[in-house]
């Protein structure tokens, strides 16, 4: 008795966590569509590899029905997405940036020039920063 | 040298033991006593591989477990959560009211490690994307004025600093003279 009402429970957790994810996904798919440029688009597609994917990965979770081999391959795949994506993420953001792609700034959504040229990478390029605190720091 | 030794041979030991332990997992064979022995073969090769190529040190294979990163994990994970929330609104809604800014804040981890799970950390929660690595600063471009939070991401960085320090407990930790309050 007890033992089916819990299956059912959590079948329809693991139904929510699938539709919530795949909205996290879509929402992920929509913003790559609709932001301005380059650099915001990235940000877009990291709602689909964080939020999108995990959720789909837990509501699996619910759906292995116990079977903790099967739980412990999809939790070491949450795992290795925790650390591919962020550093695929970034290198795709820093090519960019290195190959002078200057992004967007501000409320106007302005053109700016701060990009390095693509000859003195080496050079620090200025940044703005949005408050002063940590300029003045102790170092 | 002895010392030497030995710190190479935990290693190798923990090493091999961890590829045997994920063998297991993935593989589900428990009792098949051929494939079992070649499991532990295929881990011990791999281990005296990655000593041989030069690469079995304390950033590829630390030796202290530390518990803290579950801890920075779980606070990761909600972190990530809730600035998915402010991104999908923001894709969301009708009149997108972006402000891409690029900001710097500190790395003060000492090992790489430490600097790579604090940048990572930083494009992991979306809206924020590390796009530079400057010394001890890094670049970031971030998707609105409120996300672009300098004090919480340092915050960020001052967790991942206390979860460095427990790994690393010979290596002074910068944070407690940079990272400020």
């Amino acid at each position: 008795m007890m033992g089916e009402r819990m299956d059912s429970f959590i079948h329809y957790a693991s139904l929510f966590l699938f539709a919530a994810g795949s909205f996290f996904v879509i929402t992920g798919a929509l913003g790559l569509l609709r932001f301005p440029d380059f650099y915001t688009r990235m940000h877009a597609s990291g709602v689909t590899d964080t939020l999108g994917a995990d959720l789909i990965l837990w509501g699996m979770i619910l759906q292995a029905d116990g079977d903790w081999l099967l739980i412990a391959k999809l939790l070491i795949i949450m795992l290795f997405l925790m650390f591919t994506s962020p550093v695929s993420t970034h290198s795709i953001a820093h090519a960019a940036w290195v190959g002078g792609l200057n992004p967007l700034l501000g409320k106007d959504l302005k053109h700016s020039d701060i990009a390095p040229d693509r000859d003195e990478t080496k050079s620090a390029p200025e940044a703005q920063s949005a408050d002063g605190q940590h300029e003045g720091g102790t170092e | 040298m002895v010392k030497f030794l030995i710190s190479i041979a935990g290693r190798f030991i923990v090493l091999s033991l961890a590829l045997m332990v994920i063998w297991l997992l993935l593989s589900g064979y428990f009792d098949k006593t051929t494939l079992l022995v070649f499991g532990v073969f295929s881990a011990l090769l791999c281990a005296w591989l990655t000593l041989h190529m030069g690469i079995l040190d304390d950033d590829s294979v630390p030796l202290s477990v530390m518990p803290g990163i579950f801890f920075y994990w779980l606070w990761l994970f909600i972190e990530i959560g809730k600035s998915n929330f402010i991104v999908a609104m923001q894709v969301w809604s009708p009149k997108m009211s972006l402000s891409p800014q690029m900001i710097r804040v500190k790395a003060h981890q000492i090992s790489d490690s430490g600097k790579a799970t604090y940048a990572n950390s930083i494009t992991l929660t979306p809206g924020t994307v590390s796009v530079d690595l400057l010394g001890e600063d890094i670049l970031i471009h971030a998707l609105t004025e409120d996300l672009a939070d300098v004090s919480a991401i340092e915050d960020m960085g001052r967790k991942v600093c206390r979860v460095e320090s427990t790994m690393h407990p010979n290596l002074k930790t910068k944070a407690k003279e940079g990272g400020g309050a």
